[in-house]
């Protein structure tokens, strides 16, 4: 990149400049002919000058001009105007030429505004690109957030620099210029005296700001340093906690905050100390003109109109010239600034754009090997990792790497997927080196997957299909308005210097993962989701997810039909005890008596809490239903039992999981309200108390808590006040409770929740886990299992996949790379999070899957468990980063022949 | 058909449950407040006969007192599942593999239909840091088994030399 910011802005935006000039400089003329027009107006039509006679004209707008050589043209002798016409016309021309120099303002900064934010995006744009191509070793030194930041805010103000790089000096070094000879023209010496002081201006205050460029530089360092240490805090806030040293990160950010403070109020002294200075000789000026000009005007050697101009073209002169110092300040500013930047980016060596280049057609397999030859890799220390190895990966060949964690093996397998670059020797694919063809041949063909996963924030299904995403395969056909917005997003993507390649293409390369188009890759995705044992994870996901039944009507109805299904699989199996349903009729005795009541979920649990409190309704159809009573008595009994539970256990203990009527925080005020309505009767408690005291029974399970509360007369009230609660709720309250419905889908709970329409049991430890594998079993059946596995491709990761568990997260980013028909697969133990058999287990899946149809890709594995080599066709064992042994792996039969040794 | 469950499930209440567990060795020091407080925070469960309530090699995660029915303590051994012991009852199962983070040490089946008390491990430990009676109890308990199986051995010993002899 260019090193210094003028010359940068000017390659980009030679010929808008040059335009925007051309503009600057035709809007001088109005600007010049709007000074000199208040002289005439109070020379000729105020004073009277020329209009000597009551009845003497002048002309108004003659256009004339004399030619050297030729004389006077006279092309227009103008209109003949008397004094109070001449007035009104002059006046109106005027207010003409404030609104044309109003126009040309606004057309010069709309137009340099667009400039500016158009360098702004290619800057950012080349910023990015080039992290997109930074060594390797080049990650493991800069901070992220550091990058960010100076991606984000520090070129920021290079945007609105850019449009008055050369406009702003040209636009007020003009109108500073213009005013200048104005004044000059006027009179000689006030002129002088003007250009003497703006001189002095031009000198001395750029001398003085050059400290304030100092402090500039290290305000945007420590700043950023500021933000690369707060992005640490939140990343590391888990050591921070484990390790008692937060008051040590409170120390540092003091200290740095304290020392940006100085910085800043160092720079507000300075800037201000500046403006003083700057304002003090903008003043000395008039004060001579008045004096000056003022004593000149009393011996007549200067007319009144002409000093009230010079005084007024004055007025224009500090303004600009001001303006042309800060705008000084602000180049110096951003230079700095791009400087800074351009440093942090320039990197050595910066990988090849061709490398990168967009590949639309597929790539042809690789049919050499692929090799380490006498290649050696250092860590950040320099100590060699991987000393004068030679290995060759044959196509087809499974290769089995073993050593463990200081033998090399590893650091050999990041240099295979390209994560570090070799110190010495090379890696070559057939005869190429590895780095010197394209990543559309070796990003596709070769495909690398490790414990060290990134997933991006997004749904699981987008980052299963991360890796097929290579390149915009299919034309976007864009109509009407949408078409106009392509091609205006084109030009501008043009102008800034912006690839246009379409986000809204298909990227997804359907052929590399087998496939042939959207339709049959469901059939590839869950095939290799079973072969890493993921498809149960999602399917969890899937169950526990809520959808939108408008969206997904079909889907919703079959759910809905399910429901019958069910109950007659478990009647089948005599597992009918397993789930107690929902009858509009009877009482649900595992669902809590809120349900019961309501017979329907929550939606809105602030709105429902308010309207519990405050809402008439509820009471009165409590009270109908002769439930009021019985739920304060209830309500009074629980508040017992909680309190004498757990009145003695501090509050943050581990029991309180298992409290559901309040929070641990609520004891206390529960066991004085106690203390206070023992012994009086419902009408004797205040409304407020009761309320407090019969919401605690919404939340009881009898099964669950085992107070034994819910008598046979009482439940069959509870399901005869449910008919007032869904028929008599009020307009205000619609929307709060969704009712359950037999046959029809519940918006607001989950697909299980829709599917069992009832409750678990409590009294089966393993119910739950019946009851899923049951659901799964019939969703297979009933041809549903895809659209809920789909459900579950939707399910959002959250930030670096933090929603899923580390083991899911390394199993879908194995996914990801089997998904994609590579000719060499490195995995490097890629499954560390999972126990032994997981490991054991998806390994022998992974071989079955790559070696199904005839293929037969050539596999690379860095074994944690050095027993599952026997899988492989060679074996290369390193130690202390040499390679030790490297042969055929030994024959069943001396395995057992070992086997037998041990024991 | 709710209805007769409801009716079933209401018999046994918490305040039984108590009562239960006071008639267990090692609960029966304890003040009745924690051992509702025990009850609370475990859950009830059902099993019909020739279920397991858990399987020699598991991970042990709770212990059982059983409230009602019967059933086998099974070791597996090189013919088959052997029969040791017999639960019924008033009695706990399962609390050694919680105690000492060992693999459950014997297979217990139900021979009836069985309603027990399951003690989630990390609610037990939380009681013994909580009540250090109650750890000692644990230990006379368990020192209790130890002498004895370790008369049966000495007695299986004299037994195994007379053979011999």
């Amino acid at each position: 990149m260019e090193t210094r910011l003028s010359r940068y802005i000017w390659t980009h935006t030679r010929k808008q400049q040059l335009w925007i000039l051309l503009v600057v400089a035709l809007s001088m003329i109005p600007y010049f002919l709007s000074f000199d027009l208040p002289k005439q107006i109070v020379n000729g039509p105020i004073q009277g000058e020329g209009f000597e006679g009551p009845e003497a004209t002048q002309a108004f707008l003659p256009v004339s001009f004399s030619l050297p050589g030729f004389g006077e043209v006279n092309l227009f002798s103008g209109f003949q105007l008397e004094r109070e016409g001449m007035l009104l016309a002059l006046s109106l021309v005027f207010l003409l030429l404030v609104i044309v120099n109003g126009l040309f303002k606004f057309y010069i900064n709309t137009y340099k505004g667009r400039l500016g934010e158009r360098l702004l995006r290619r800057i950012r744009f080349e910023l990015v690109d080039r992290v997109l191509r930074f060594p390797p070793s080049h990650f493991k030194r800069v901070k992220p957030a550091e990058i960010s930041t100076m991606i984000k805010d520090e070129v920021e103000p290079l945007g609105g620099f850019t449009g008055d790089a050369f406009v702003q000096p040209a636009l007020l070094g003009g109108q500073a210029l213009t005013a200048l000879i104005f004044i000059l023209l006027q009179s000689m010496w006030l002129g002088l005296i003007a250009a003497f002081i703006v001189a002095i201006q031009a000198v001395i205050i750029p001398r003085m700001r050059r400290r304030l460029l100092v402090l500039g530089r290290e305000r945007q360092l420590t700043a950023r340093e500021l933000s690369g240490r707060v992005s640490e805090i939140v990343d590391g806030i888990g050591t921070i906690r484990g390790h008692d040293t937060s008051n040590y990160e409170r120390a540092d950010i003091a200290a740095r905050l304290g020392r940006i403070f100085k910085i800043r109020y160092d720079l507000y002294q300075w800037k201000f100390l500046v403006k003083f200075l700057n304002n003090f000789l903008a003043q000395v000026t008039p004060f001579l003109f008045y004096s000056i000009g003022g004593y000149f005007a009393l011996q007549g050697r200067l007319d009144i109109g002409q000093l009230v101009a010079v005084i007024g073209a004055y007025k224009d002169l500090p303004g600009p010239l001001k303006e042309l110092i800060d705008w000084d300040q602000a180049r110096q500013d951003v230079q700095v600034k791009y400087a800074q930047v351009v440093e942090q980016f320039s990197v050595k060596p910066l990988i090849d754009p061709s490398v990168q280049a967009i590949s639309i057609t597929s790539v042809a397999p690789i049919t050499g090997a692929l090799a380490a030859v006498n290649l050696s890799v250092s860590d950040d220390g320099g100590s060699k990792v991987v000393e004068h190895v030679s290995l060759q990966v044959r196509p087809g060949e499974a290769i089995a790497i073993t050593g463990g964690s200081t033998g090399g093996g590893e650091a050999l397998a990041e240099a295979f997927g390209r994560l570090t670059w070799p110190e010495s020797g090379r890696i070559v694919v057939g005869d190429d080196d590895i780095h010197d063809l394209p990543e559309s041949v070796v990003g596709r063909r070769i495909s690398y997957a490790s414990s060290e996963v990134y997933t991006f924030q997004g749904s699981l299904g987008d980052n299963l299909l991360y890796g097929l995403k290579h390149a915009p395969l299919t034309e976007v056909v864009y109509e009407g308005d949408k078409a106009a917005h392509r091609r205006w997003e084109l030009l501008e993507a043009k102008l800034a210097g912006n690839p246009s390649l379409d986000l809204n293409s298909d990227w997804i390369d359907y052929g590399a993962a087998g496939a042939t188009g959207p339709d049959d890759l469901f059939a590839k995705v869950r095939a290799v989701l079973d072969t890493v044992l993921l498809t149960n994870d999602i399917m969890a996901l899937a169950v526990r997810s809520t959808i939108n039944p408008e969206r997904h009507e079909a889907f919703a109805g079959e759910i809905v039909a399910m429901r019958g299904a069910l109950r007659r699989r478990l009647e089948a199996e005599k597992l009918s005890d397993l789930v107690v349903f929902f009858e509009p009729g009877s009482y649900n005795v595992e669902a809590t008596i809120g349900e019961n009541l309501l017979f329907g979920t929550v939606t809105n649990q602030a709105r429902w809490e308010q309207a519990l409190e405050s809402h008439p309704f509820f009471k009165t159809v409590l009270k109908r239903a002769g439930l009021h009573e019985s739920f304060y008595e209830m309500g009074l009994e629980i508040a017992g039992n909680v309190v004498e539970l757990f009145r003695d256990l501090p509050p943050d203990h581990p029991f309180f999981q298992q409290l559901t009527f309040m929070a641990a925080e609520e004891i206390p005020a529960y066991e004085a309200l106690l203390q206070k309505v023992r012994g009086r009767a419902i009408d004797e408690v205040s409304e407020d108390d009761a309320i407090k005291i019969i919401r605690l029974c919404f939340g009881y399970i009898e099964p669950r808590h085992r107070f034994g509360l819910l008598s046979e007369e009482l439940m069959s009230q509870i399901v005869e006040a449910r008919r007032e609660f869904s028929e008599g709720l009020p307009e205000d309250l619609v929307g709060i409770i969704e009712h359950y419905q037999p046959n029809r889908y519940m918006a607001s709970a989950s697909i299980i929740d829709n599917v069992l329409f009832g409750r678990i049991g409590h009294r089966h430890t393993d119910g739950s886990e019946r009851i899923r594998a049951i659901v799964r079993d019939l969703f297979e059946s009933l041809g549903l299992y895809n659209n809920v596995l789909a459900f579950g491709l939707d399910f959002d990761v959250g930030a670096g996949g933090k929603r899923l568990t580390a083991g899911q997260r390394q199993k879908l980013n194995l996914a990801r790379a089997l998904i994609r028909m590579s000719d060499f697969y490195i995995f490097n133990q890629p499954l560390l999070a999972l126990d032994q058999r997981a490991q054991e287990q998806i390994t022998r899946n992974v071989f079955d899957f790559l070696r199904q149809d005839d293929r037969k890709p050539a596999i690379v594995w860095v074994l944690a468990n050095p027993a599952l080599s026997e899988l492989f066709d060679r074996r290369a064992h390193f130690e202390n980063g040499h390679l030790m042994s490297d042969g055929a792996v030994e024959t069943p039969a001396k395995d057992s022949d070992y086997k037998e040794l041990a024991s | 058909m709710l209805a007769r469950h409801s009716e079933k499930r209401t018999v046994m209440l918490l305040k039984d449950e108590v009562e239960m567990l006071r008639r267990i060795t090692l609960f029966s020091g304890l003040p009745p407040a924690k051992l509702k407080l025990l009850a609370f925070t475990s859950d009830r469960v059902m099993y019909s006969a020739g279920e397991s309530l858990f399987h020699q090699g598991d991970i042990g995660d709770a212990a059982y007192v059983i409230l009602s029915g019967r059933a086998d303590v099974l070791v597996a051994t090189q013919t088959g599942q052997l029969k040791v012991a017999e639960v019924e009852q008033n009695s706990i199962v399962g609390e050694i593999a919680i105690l000492c983070n060992t693999p459950r040490t014997a297979t217990v089946k139900t021979s009836t239909a069985l309603e027990a008390l399951r003690i989630r491990k990390d609610d037990f430990l939380k009681l013994l840091a909580d009540f250090p009676e109650m750890a000692v109890e644990i230990m006379r308990v368990l020192a209790d088994r130890l002498s004895q199986t370790t008369s049966e051995l000495t007695e299986a010993r004299s037994r195994a030399q007379r053979a011999e002899a």
